[in-house]
């Protein structure tokens, strides 16, 4: 497979605390790549070093192949978690200059602002002064400087903190529009929910070292529990009575009339095939669903695993 | 490098199109030229004609004095001076000029005025005085007019250093005064845009945009851009006030004064036979007037070196500083946290403040020495002694001073370098020295 970005046994050591300890990553061209991890864990480290910030102590990062060296700056677009704008600078005129820094000539800038000031209906903004935004505006801003240049590879560090959720709908969208473009992008957030559904694949960090990383269906596959929530309309009892040693109720209750939902474990290699030749003489079947973990879930459940005495 | 080129840009452009900016810039020679005229307008502006009741305790000698530009003697006989001055108020007379008895002994005329007569006409006055008592002791003593006028002598003290070359030259504290001023002005711009350099960095880290622009350049490149963009933004605001301050000030003068200094020049053609030995008069002439006077303090002084070293002792010194100013703006949060930082940065520059006024007495002191030498103090202290003049064997004085000078900004910005790439991307936290020095003994 083709990464865009492979990160290979990365530390980095900071006064009084190790950031990243031993930390691999490899990304492949094009998909949306979640880092995932509590607040702390090491997440902005990492991404610091791939923006040639920091150095690592040990270990190397690769861009397309080739260790990270001066003038990549210009095929990465980093949205940090801390940002902001000058306040003083014309919003124009400060998106020219940051356009500018990446690498684009005037009129390259000038054009790519003009096409997404346009998408965006933000035209009118372009000779007002930064302080004179909102914040939703000026996050508006800051997106489209951190795309304008077309990097290969877009890095949001908690993209959605602050944005209000008409903001956020519209950067997800656009955040998917750049993927088909080809665009890759990592995504890092100490939120994990807000990004599972769009993500291809992940990495979980945590204080300092990558605990988990892969597809996200894989992942999911890897750790769900095996519980189905099943919908019928019938009665309690035969149901239960049909569960035999296979399975195991979880729990249940009624959501109208007549129609129950309970939660079932599958045991000894059951299918779901299983469970339903086994309730059907007594239920009427509404619907089955497997639960799939949440990816907090899995994390918390990893987390776990690894360090049982922290718990 | 191109990058480096945008933010020095930026960093300009957006300083000089400043209304403060633009505001200092012209305000500044504005009020240079207003002050000036103001001074030559109350030195010019004679009080209307002035009538001078003339009492003369020594009866007659002084009844003959020659009226001036814009005043004149009057004289009533027998008159004394309690009557004189009980009906002063109602008189139509402006001034009593009251000569007592004993005037030949040294004993000092004395002038009561309604309206404070100019400084010219006080001189006019007493150089009128001051003939008729010369005409009377020469009477008095009889000597020969012509004879006292060979014989009267006037000079001042000249002073004559003998430089260890064997060289003789003279020593002014006036030479020194240019000097301080130029050093006062190097440390006074050091401050200024050092504060500048620093505002700036904390103005991108609290507004979070920091970390935005080191992922397109390096941190060391975004503070050498400040720190260059802000020296432009300060030879522009020198250049500026001196091209506003010489076109102001010439002009103001030939707007308003134009018939006035005519006046006044002509006027001084009179009185300069008048006044020929009268000392007050000689230093004004040399001062003011006469730039053709090789004596000159203007003429004494070696301008192109000065100002050539200005330039380098103020960018040498603002390079110097800035840097670490940019440090502090690096290391902190908010302007109100800087107080701890700033003592020993502010430290230095005030010693070499207070220091050079000791040098103006004292050139020659191992202070001087050493203060010249240290590249934290020598942009104001050099200045002094250049001005003062250094004798061939003292060059190397200078050259290890400007070498040092170009030695310590090197140190002092890869020193502020290593505390500005931790610092601005460290929030809300506490810093003080200690935390300071973990950033510095930081590898990359």
């Amino acid at each position: 497979m083709e990464y865009i970005l492979e990160v290979k046994n990365v530390s980095k050591q900071y006064a009084n605390h190790q950031a990243l300890n031993d930390v691999s990553i490899a990304i492949p061209k094009g998909i949306i790549f979640g880092l995932l991890g509590p607040n702390g864990a090491g997440k902005t480290s990492l991404i610091r070093i791939i923006n040639q910030i920091t150095a690592p102590d040990s270990g190397e990062v690769l861009l397309n192949g080739e260790p990270l060296a001066q003038g990549h700056e210009n095929n990465i677009g980093y949205l940090p978690e801390e940002r902001g704008l000058y306040k003083k600078m014309k919003v124009g005129e400060q998106a020219m200059y940051l356009a500018m820094l990446k690498g684009m000539n005037k009129k390259q800038a000038k054009t790519a602002l003009d096409e997404w000031f346009k998408r965006f209906e933000i035209t009118d903004w372009w000779d007002k002064k930064v302080e004179e935004l909102s914040k939703g505006m000026a996050q508006k801003i800051q997106f489209i400087v951190t795309v304008l240049h077309e990097p290969e590879l877009l890095i949001l560090d908690e993209p959605f903190s602050g944005f209000d959720p008409i903001n956020t709908n519209l950067i997800k969208s656009e955040i998917l529009r750049l993927k088909e473009k080809g665009t890759t992008i990592i995504f890092s957030t100490h939120n994990m929910g807000s990004v599972e559904e769009i993500c291809d694949e992940i990495a979980l960090i945590n204080q300092s070292q990558k605990i988990l990383d892969g597809g996200v269906r894989e992942i999911k596959q890897q750790h769900k529990p095996n519980i189905f929530e099943l919908t019928f309309k019938g009665n309690m009892i035969g149901f239960t009575n049909a569960l035999w040693t296979g399975f195991e109720l979880i729990d249940h209750k009624e959501v109208e009339d007549g129609i129950t939902t309970a939660r079932i474990r599958l045991l000894n290699n059951h299918t779901p095939n299983d469970l339903l030749n086994a309730v059907l003489p007594h239920v009427e079947i509404v619907g089955l669903t497997e639960i799939l973990p949440t990816m907090n879930e899995i994390f918390i459940a990893t987390v776990n695993q690894e360090n049982p005495a922290e718990v | 490098m191109n990058k480096i080129a945008l933010i020095i840009g930026r960093e300009y452009l957006s300083r000089v199109k400043k209304k403060s900016f633009i505001l200092l810039t012209f305000l500044g020679p504005l009020l240079l030229a207003a002050v000036m005229a103001f001074v030559i307008w109350i030195g010019l502006s004679e009080n209307s004609n002035q009538t001078i009741l003339v009492i003369d305790d020594t009866k007659g000698a002084f009844s003959n004095m020659d009226a001036g530009e814009n005043f004149k003697f009057m004289y009533i006989d027998d008159l004394e001076i309690d009557a004189a001055k009980e009906g002063f108020n109602d008189s139509q007379y402006t001034s009593i000029l009251h000569i007592p008895q004993g005037i030949l002994d040294n004993k000092r005329p004395l002038l009561y005025f309604k309206e404070q007569p100019s400084t010219m006409m006080q001189r006019s006055i007493e150089s009128r005085v001051e003939k008729v008592v010369e005409n009377e002791k020469l009477k008095l003593y009889g000597i020969d007019k012509n004879d006292y006028k060979r014989v009267k002598t006037n000079f001042d003290l000249a002073l004559i250093k003998f430089t260890e070359s064997g060289k003789e030259e003279e020593v002014m504290t006036e030479k020194a005064r240019v000097g301080f001023v130029f050093g006062i002005a190097i440390y006074m711009f050091i401050f200024l845009y050092g504060v500048q350099v620093m505002r700036g960095v904390i103005e991108e880290k609290s507004n979070r945009i920091v970390e935005v622009i080191i992922s397109s350049v390096k941190p060391f490149q975004l503070m050498m851009g400040k720190i260059i963009g802000i020296a432009l933004v300060s030879l522009t605001q020198f250049l500026l006030w001196i091209v506003l301050s010489i076109t102001f000030i010439s002009v103001s003068q030939s707007l308003l004064f134009k018939d006035k200094l005519q006046e006044v020049s002509t006027m001084q053609m009179q009185t300069t036979t008048e006044l020929a030995d009268s000392k007050a008069f000689q230093e004004a002439d040399v001062d003011i007037t006469d730039l053709t006077n090789p004596q000159h303090l203007i003429n004494r002084i070696n301008w192109g070196l000065m100002i050539g070293l200005f330039m380098f002792y103020f960018l040498g010194g603002y390079l110097l500083y800035s840097s670490l100013f940019a440090a502090i703006g690096a290391a902190v949060d908010s302007e109100t946290d800087t107080q701890q930082f700033m003592l020993p940065i502010t430290l230095p520059l005030l010693l070499a403040y207070f220091l050079s006024f000791t040098i103006i007495e004292n050139p020659e002191s191992p202070a001087a020495f050493w203060g010249s030498i240290i590249p934290f103090t020598s942009p104001v202290i050099m200045m002094v002694r250049v001005a003062i003049g250094l004798e061939p064997g003292e060059y190397w004085q200078l050259f290890l001073s400007m070498g040092l000078l170009i030695a310590g900004f090197i140190f002092t910005t890869w020193l502020a370098g290593k505390i500005y790439r931790t610092g601005i991307l460290m929030y809300g936290k506490k810093v003080n020295y200690k935390e300071i020095w973990k950033w510095i003994r930081y590898h990359d």
